[in-house]
């Protein structure tokens, strides 16, 4: 046996994206997978979710984070799924015939282990204060939200008594709930954007619900503390995010948590050569999850950043039955070139639309329909289209009664509606209704 | 007159309940956001999610949450209760941290599995 062959498929990640896809590659016919894991546990930062909320769309009912990767986690049973937990993938190395993956781990060492095909389910992390480059002393107290959630609701620490809180995305959003509820004041939730980046639902029932006031178009421009932080400087921004000056407010913290944006986390696939998508951060990849490299797919928010991981998981079965098919029927060489040379069509945006995924679509490929995600730049409060265009010729158009960049939209393109694009691109705009 | 943001859906609306005239609902653009309003105005309730010690080495918290919302006025008291317990494994998701929490129907439960 030849070392690609250790497994049809290796599963890189076992959080949401990892799981659904390893279930769904399963259900689809594979049968030797892996899944590679770095934490001590399968489940992914769901685990750290203590919060309730998950699952409205999936599993039909509102769930907590541990409790939504319960469910996955319990549908392994009998799968015959190999798991590797607290097993760290140190390189992904494509081939011809199959792909190599290195992995390292405490128990097992250093080993190498081949495959048909690869599922990229690595997901995303945080910003940093170094991303955003906030002046100031370094003093400790600075966390990402994400890296508090994990002290507070996993190692049982409390991180910090006087909260400022900088992003309103969902993470920050959340953790200004659970420091309130743990005996910590928050006194403010800071917001450079003109709107909000969370979810609606979050701003009331996180933020309203404890009386902690959001400063729009507000930041941080000064941090301060020897040891410990002592007190921050927040001010307006104008239209181009500068500062304004005479408009500064002094709070006195201990602690600054960062919710300003996740990153995908594809060091693993720049390195394997995957082609990136710089309005993502995540892979480019076509109709089926598949990236640049024929046999290794990406799914989850490794691919791109959802908001839901009902999403998340819906979009991995996809993945995940788009890995065993390729095992399946492409992994002949003569039908892998075929598949590589299929014409495709890339979806073009323009200035209202900041990203699509797929950002590829091969027609030839698409069964029935494919669902195409994407962004909007600006908050809609009012209805609009969304046009699909090859050249001047509308391919197809949705009505959405309100839009905004926090909620991630989709739609679903038909194979006869494909079929009518003539050129090599289509191009996705929103447009008011006339 | 009470103001709410709707989250039945990510649309947003902002709602007016009138207190005083039967909580009547405007600002809605569907039924579901009238039923949400009303009850916000009437008797807003939560569930509640937390996290309490656990006798582990391998997982010093176990989460849990109540598995009924519960009003929200009785956050921080609810809150409170759970700093006086300590489980000892195994847990299972489900099992009743603290029953019937001020007399009521609703109990903390456990919302993950610890083995050991």
């Amino acid at each position: 046996m030849k070392m690609y062959d250790d497994y049809e498929l290796i599963v890189i990640g076992g959080g949401p994206a990892g799981l659904g896809a390893a279930l769904s590659a399963r259900e689809h016919g594979l049968e030797r997978i892996l899944i590679v894991e770095r934490d001590v546990e399968l489940g992914g930062i769901l685990n750290q979710c203590i919060h309730n909320g998950f699952g409205l769309h999936y599993f039909g009912e509102e769930l907590t984070g541990p409790e939504y990767a319960a469910r996955l986690i319990d549908r392994l049973e009998g799968q015959a799924i190999d798991v590797l937990c607290d097993t760290m993938v140190l390189e992904l190395i494509p081939g011809e015939q199959g792909h190599t993956v290195r992995l390292m781990s405490m128990a097992e060492g250093y080993r190498s282990v081949g495959s048909r095909a690869v599922i990229l389910a690595m997901g995303c992390r945080e910003r940093t204060r170094g991303a955003i480059q906030i002046p100031g002393t370094r003093a400790s107290g600075v966390f990402t939200a994400g890296t508090a959630q994990r002290y507070v609701n996993i190692e049982g620490y409390m991180v910090g008594k006087r909260v400022i809180i900088l992003g309103s995305g969902d993470i920050g959003l959340i953790m200004a709930r659970r420091m309130v509820l743990e005996g910590a004041t928050v006194l403010a939730c800071v917001e450079i954007m003109p709107h909000s980046g969370g979810l609606t639902r979050n701003i009331v029932q996180c933020l309203q619900d404890f009386d902690i006031p959001l400063y729009l178009s507000h930041t941080i421009t000064k941090i301060e503390g020897r040891q410990r932080v002592e007190k921050v400087t927040v001010q307006e921004v104008d239209d181009h995010f500068n500062p304004i000056d005479g408009t500064e407010i002094v709070f006195d913290v201990d602690t600054v948590l960062l919710s300003v944006g996740l990153i995908p986390e594809n060091e693993l696939s720049r390195a394997a050569g995957v082609e990136m998508d710089p309005k993502t951060s995540g892979p480019i990849v076509f109709e089926n999850g598949e990236t640049s490299v024929s046999g290794i797919f990406a799914c989850g928010n490794v691919l791109h950043v959802h908001d839901l991981v009902d999403y998340v998981t819906t979009e991995s079965e996809g993945a995940g039955k788009a890995a065993a098919e390729y095992v399946l029927r492409c992994a002949h060489t003569s039908h892998k070139r075929t598949c590589e040379k299929t014409p495709y069509i890339s979806l073009v945006k323009d200035e209202t639309v900041t990203y699509t995924v797929p950002q590829r679509i091969r027609v030839q490929c698409v069964d029935d329909h494919v669902r195409v995600f994407f962004r909007v730049k600006t908050p809609y409060k009012t209805p609009r289209r969304i046009v699909f265009r090859d050249g001047d010729r509308v391919i197809a158009s949705f009505r959405r009664p309100y839009m905004t960049p926090g909620e991630m939209e989709h739609v679903t393109l038909k194979r006869e509606q494909l079929d009518e694009v003539l050129g090599d691109e289509l191009t996705i705009s929103v447009e008011e209704i006339r | 007159m009470k103001e709410y943001i709707c989250i039945v859906c990510p649309r947003g609306c902002h709602l007016a309940v009138d207190d005083e005239n039967d909580y009547a609902v405007t600002g809605n653009a569907c039924l579901r956001g009238a039923a949400y309003g009303r009850e916000e105005a009437m008797h807003p309730t939560r569930v509640v999610t937390s996290s309490v010690r656990v006798r582990s080495r391998k997982h010093p918290r176990c989460s849990v949450k109540t598995d009924i919302a519960i009003d929200k006025s009785d956050i921080a008291k609810a809150m409170l209760l759970l700093d006086d317990v300590e489980l000892i494994p195994p847990v299972r998701r489900g099992d009743i941290v603290i029953a019937s929490l001020f007399g009521s129907e609703a109990n903390f439960i456990a919302t993950r599995d610890i083995d050991e």
